[in-house]
């Protein structure tokens, strides 16, 4: 049996590794493209693992965060004349404050109340990106500068393969780190059982509040990673589509398991690229997936390839 | 004074429609306590199969039935299906596996018909009755009167017949229900059937007043939640209520404040439901039903 801080160190490296592997059998710069899609979605899913599994809290308007931090590093060079990187920080400042404010209130509700005023919440962020044409383009959305660092101008896919993979991996590093702190244990308990958490001594709002801005701040850096990667943004990023697809990729991932939400994303980015071809079933075949998923793999890939792997072995 | 009448009649109208998909929600919660996000892909369906049907050239009625009926199939096959494999699962699990249904539907819906925007001629007439300076779509009566009969229709259903009460007796206690002999299984079915039937006649009602797409579905289906909501989960009267009242707000809020935000003002009255009072106006006061 590994111990924790083995295993830990075991997924980074093996994530570590496997980025670093995986150009050498790229056939080509659309497969860096791809991969940096799965990074970039994986972020995000991470940060909503963090809420939804650790924490135990649902949260269906998710990608409204995703979009402020996308917007933020569209609007900011663009009107405010904010370097691009202090708008990754603006963003990710806005969605934490704005995931403060509103979870206060929200935290409160269970199952699905708290589903339904986390998914207004989404739309409401939505319909204010796509109304505001004046600073957003509308719905048509608009183009993102390139992001300069140092003078060198930040561009080609392989370059952004490899920014978006050190994202996740300090994301990854983050959240595994968080499990053994008292805030992950204060997390865990909360997931497990809420009254049994308030009865230990564990500040129940306080913990959900926390994980809320936590998984706000990685969708806002997420979407700000895409936004400036893309060169472009449009308020589908923003959209109840996509809080969907997030919720699926963690939960096809498996709830609480990190390495799930990367298994998660890239199954929900590499399937669509797969399927180009019947492009008209696309939505077809991803509501086939949720729903499929959620009747016969409950606990999510990750957890029960590992549960049949332990059953072998013994 | 025609100004305000007209903007109350239109948000009455549009009301109506909300109310139904309310109803239909209400309908399967108080049955499954299954939080239906699909349920505004059977607006879609009722719309959508009645005007192919009747550009097919089958007469508006069986166009209608046909459609009414695809919808019932639907919500059956969605139930059998969907939901009762899952049985046991949490309550945000079924919420999701609904979600995956409806972009199913709409994605079905998408390869099936096209993604175009379709009319359907109003039932009689598009001549504009004037009531006290106001002018007033026929459509209109249709679908507040169609409305108010499947209302009643539903009420006396539920509080007449035995079947009704075998739905109440789900709603209150599923296992001292299936005790006394109903059969819970069955009787889920009928209401994911039941409210598939009401959503597609709201469907088949508005459309030709706001047009049907492939895509109407999801935000109907939230709107329907809000006002749900906002009338108090679980609850026929609240959802009827609730439905009126968004309808009313919306046509007030864009007529007299801002037209580009009419969508948001259904979300911000979840939001603001949810946090002054949970229970919404009719409902009962346990935020969660354990």
């Amino acid at each position: 049996m590994m111990t924790r801080l083995n295993r830990r160190s075991v997924i980074l490296l093996a994530l570590a590794t496997m980025m670093a592997l995986l150009p050498l059998v790229f056939p080509s710069s659309y497969y860096f493209r791809v991969a940096s899609l799965v990074w970039v979605s994986a972020l995000a899913a991470i940060g909503l693992n963090i809420l939804m599994g650790k924490a135990g809290q649902v949260s269906l308007g998710h990608a409204g965060f995703f979009g402020i931090g996308a917007y933020a590093v569209a609007i900011g060079p663009a009107h405010l004349g904010v370097n691009a990187l202090a708008a990754v920080g603006i963003g990710a400042l806005l969605s934490g404050l704005l995931a403060f404010l509103v979870g206060r209130p929200i935290l409160r509700l269970k199952g699905h109340y708290l589903a339904i005023a986390t998914l207004g919440l989404g739309v409401l962020i939505a319909m204010v990106i796509t109304t505001e044409s004046r600073w957003t383009g509308g719905p048509d959305g608009m183009p993102v500068a390139k992001l300069v660092l140092f003078g060198w101008r930040v561009s080609g896919s392989d370059t952004w393969y490899w920014i978006t993979a050190g994202l996740l991996l300090i994301g990854t590093w983050i959240a595994l780190n968080l499990d053994d702190t008292p805030t992950g244990r204060a997390f865990r308990a909360l997931h497990d059982s809420e009254t049994a958490a308030r009865v230990a001594g564990v500040a129940v709002n306080r913990f959900k509040l926390q994980a809320f801005v936590i998984a706000a701040v990685y969708a806002s850096v997420a979407g700000s990673a895409l936004a400036m990667m893309n060169g472009f943004v449009n308020p589908d990023q923003a959209g109840f589509l996509h809080s969907v697809e997030l919720v699926t990729m963690v939960v096809l991932g498996g709830l609480g398991s990190i390495v799930g939400s990367i298994v998660g994303a890239a199954v929900l980015v590499v399937l669509p690229q797969v399927l180009t071809v019947f492009q008209e079933y696309e939505h077809f075949m991803l509501g086939l997936l949720i729903i499929v998923s959620m009747i016969f793999m409950r606990d999510g890939m990750v957890p029960m390839l590992a549960r049949l792997i332990t059953r072998g072995r013994r | 004074m025609s100004e305000l009448l007209q903007f109350f009649v239109s948000g009455l109208t549009v009301g109506a429609v909300y109310a139904l998909v309310a109803l239909g929600f209400t309908l399967v919660y108080h049955a499954s306590e299954v939080v239906n996000f699909a349920q505004g892909e059977f607006v879609m369906l009722g719309g959508m199969v009645t005007v192919f049907a009747y550009a097919a050239g089958v007469p508006l009625p069986l166009a209608a039935l046909l459609a009414v009926l695809v919808a019932i199939v639907v919500g059956l096959l969605l139930y059998w299906l969907a939901i009762a494999p899952a049985r046991g699962a949490t309550a945000v699990s079924l919420i999701i596996i609904t979600i995956g249904a409806s972009i199913l539907l709409r994605g079905a819906a998408q390869i099936v018909f096209d993604k175009q925007f379709h009319k359907l001629p109003a039932f009689s007439g598009d001549t504009p009755v004037d009531l006290f300076g106001a002018a007033i779509q026929p459509q209109s009566f249709w679908v507040l009167g169609g409305a108010a009969l499947l209302v009643l229709l539903l009420y006396y259903v539920m509080e007449r017949t035995l079947l009704g009460k075998a739905v109440m007796a789900t709603a209150a206690n599923r296992l001292a229900a299936r005790l006394v002999g109903v059969n819970v299984a069955t009787i889920m079915a009928l209401a994911f059937g039941g409210s598939a039937a009401i959503g597609a006649v709201a469907g088949i009602l508005i459309t030709p007043i706001t047009l049907t797409s492939y895509d109407v579905g999801t935000l109907l289906a939230l709107k329907g939640f809000a006002a749900a909501m906002l009338g108090g989960m679980g609850s026929p009267l609240g959802a009827v209520v609730g439905g009126l009242l968004l309808g009313l707000l919306e046509a007030f809020g864009a007529g007299y404040i801002s037209s580009t935000y009419k969508d948001a003002i259904a979300f911000i009255v979840i939001l603001a439901v949810l946090f002054v009072a949970p229970q919404g106006l009719f409902g009962r006061r346990a935020v969660e039903r354990v």
